[in-house]
């Protein structure tokens, strides 16, 4: 209880003062609705706001599959040949670092612009790759050196030790590197949507843009919140799925 | 004389950038004789019980280790158990990496738990293993293919006092059933003098042989061992020894 309680007093407190202001100031509520306001909009709109989180989640999660078999298969293939992994870094650290808004557009064309879901999946899973790869690629050589030792010494085919050894060492590398992916994979889609810039895809992002031509701040608001709580509630499962997983992985 | 189990015969390690490591040392190991290696750190003791293991090549001289997959065995300081499996599981890895079928792997894992007293654990998993059951776990999957050389890098170095104690005895009574040759690094002298028939100093880095102790006095060790005089003496010559191979270096 004691490490809910100051974050919900902190809340608490600035909802009130952030309403306290809004009437005091007359501020119009198209520059800042005030806190009452935003969440009459929410209730209005929630079967709206609902049904685009849920497009947004599912594209972001699609998002997450793909760049979790591509990383994946990646990541095992570099850690079998050394060669292959000095090629691959570089070009691997440029897409990591390229922002994702600066390739949207070259996404949505190819993609072609009637299938802006198409686009986004793609997009989302870019920024969600480089994660993924990067846990998996140091999960791989992240074997207990004495242990390979062992494997060694009982003459272990290099298979073996892929299967028995380095894979399952590998697995809590694997978990944080698809849990922070996760994360990106909803800015990675939010954004992408956003550059897409059409109705097609009637994603989170697509609310906040279309509210916000229309100045409906109140409304523009209602689906941040949204946003961020599904953002947040994402987080709080994938951490207790991590938490299980390596309980499991541990024995303990 | 009768031909070694296997032996260092003038070796030389040379790491690339760190210079020599070990050496010129030479050890010859008699069939079923307890050797305990004893040196200041960073003398090569583990060093050369890597050579032992085939772990690792000499820059020169010559290594004769025992032939076989699985015949020679090495318990680690720390117990090196994978995590994610079972202690029978763990011991069971060297048989199944042999190409022994995993039910049989298993029966002669839980055996050789049960030889270490962890009957009752062989289901648990490392982290439910209080460091001297771990370590014991280690010695089992060791010990599980019943090798000809066992090679211990300062197996106890991480536990208490009793745990160390207690260990020392197992590790002797399960000698006594197969009799395999035993090379032990240590940094402790009573327990060099206490587990080994023959104690090898080493000097400081890089590591030659700096006198050897002979501990004639039957194995398993009676009770009250440590109380005699002739286990206070061979501490003492061992001691000595050891003191001058520190001087050697500074």
């Amino acid at each position: 209880m004691r490490n809910v309680l100051p974050p919900i007093v902190l809340l608490v407190f600035l909802v009130g003062a952030w309403e306290l202001i809004c009437r005091a100031l007359a501020i119009p509520p198209y520059l800042l609705p005030a806190p009452s306001r935003i969440l009459t909009a929410l209730l209005n709109n929630a079967t709206t706001l609902g049904a685009a989180a849920w497009r947004t989640l599912a594209m972001a999660l699609q998002a997450l599959i793909v760049a979790s078999l591509f990383a994946n298969a990646l990541a095992l293939a570099v850690s079998i040949s050394r060669t292959l992994d000095q090629a691959v870094r570089p070009l691997a650290v440029a897409l990591q670092v390229t922002p994702v808004v600066a390739i949207a557009p070259l996404f949505v064309i190819w993609m072609g612009v009637d299938h802006p879901d198409r686009a986004i999946i793609a997009l989302a899973a870019i920024v969600a790759f480089f994660p993924i790869f990067s846990g998996a690629a140091s999960g791989l050589n992240s074997a207990d050196p004495d242990l390979e030792r062992l494997f060694d010494l009982y003459g272990a085919t290099p298979l073996q030790k892929l299967l028995r050894l380095r894979l399952p060492s590998s697995i809590p590398f694997m978990l944080e590197g698809h849990k922070v992916a996760a994360g990106l994979a909803i800015i990675g889609a939010v954004v992408a949507e956003w550059v897409a810039g059409s109705g097609g895809a009637q994603g989170l992002a697509w609310r906040i843009l279309e509210a916000g031509n229309r100045l409906q701040t109140d409304r523009m608001f209602a689906a941040i919140l949204v946003l961020a709580l599904m953002a947040m509630a994402l987080h709080v499962v994938l951490q207790m799925l991590e938490r299980r997983a390596l309980k499991w992985w541990r024995g303990r | 004389m009768t031909d070694p189990v296997a032996s260092l015969s003038a070796v030389e390690v040379d790491y690339p950038g760190r210079g020599r490591a070990l050496g010129p040392f030479d050890l010859a190991l008699t069939s079923g004789e307890i050797v305990a290696l004893v040196g200041p750190s960073g003398c090569g003791k583990s060093t050369a019980l890597r050579l032992l293991a085939g772990l690792e090549g000499p820059t020169r001289g010559a290594v004769r280790r025992v032939a076989g997959r699985g015949e020679t065995a090495v318990v680690f300081q720390s117990p090196t158990l994978a995590p994610w499996l079972t202690a029978a599981s763990n011991v069971a890895l060297p048989l199944e990496l042999a190409g022994v079928k995993a039910r049989d792997a298993r029966v002669r894992a839980v055996e050789a738990l049960g030889r270490v007293g962890l009957a009752s654990s062989v289901d648990a998993r490392p982290a439910q293993l209080s460091g001297g059951m771990a370590m014991r776990a280690s010695l089992a999957r060791a010990l599980v293919t019943g090798p000809k050389l066992l090679l211990l890098d300062e197996p106890f170095a991480a536990l208490d006092e009793i745990t160390r104690r207690a260990l020392a005895d197992d590790v002797l009574a399960l000698w006594a059933i197969t009799r395999p040759t035993i090379v032990f690094v240590t940094h402790n002298v009573e327990e060099a003098v206490y587990m080994a028939q023959r104690v090898v100093v080493m000097t400081a880095g890089p590591g030659r042989s700096g006198g050897e102790t002979f501990v004639d006095a039957p194995l398993p060790r009676a009770q009250g061992f440590r109380a005699t005089a002739l286990f206070r003496e061979a501490a003492e010559a061992v001691s000595v020894q050891l003191a001058a191979a520190m001087r050697a270096h500074a």
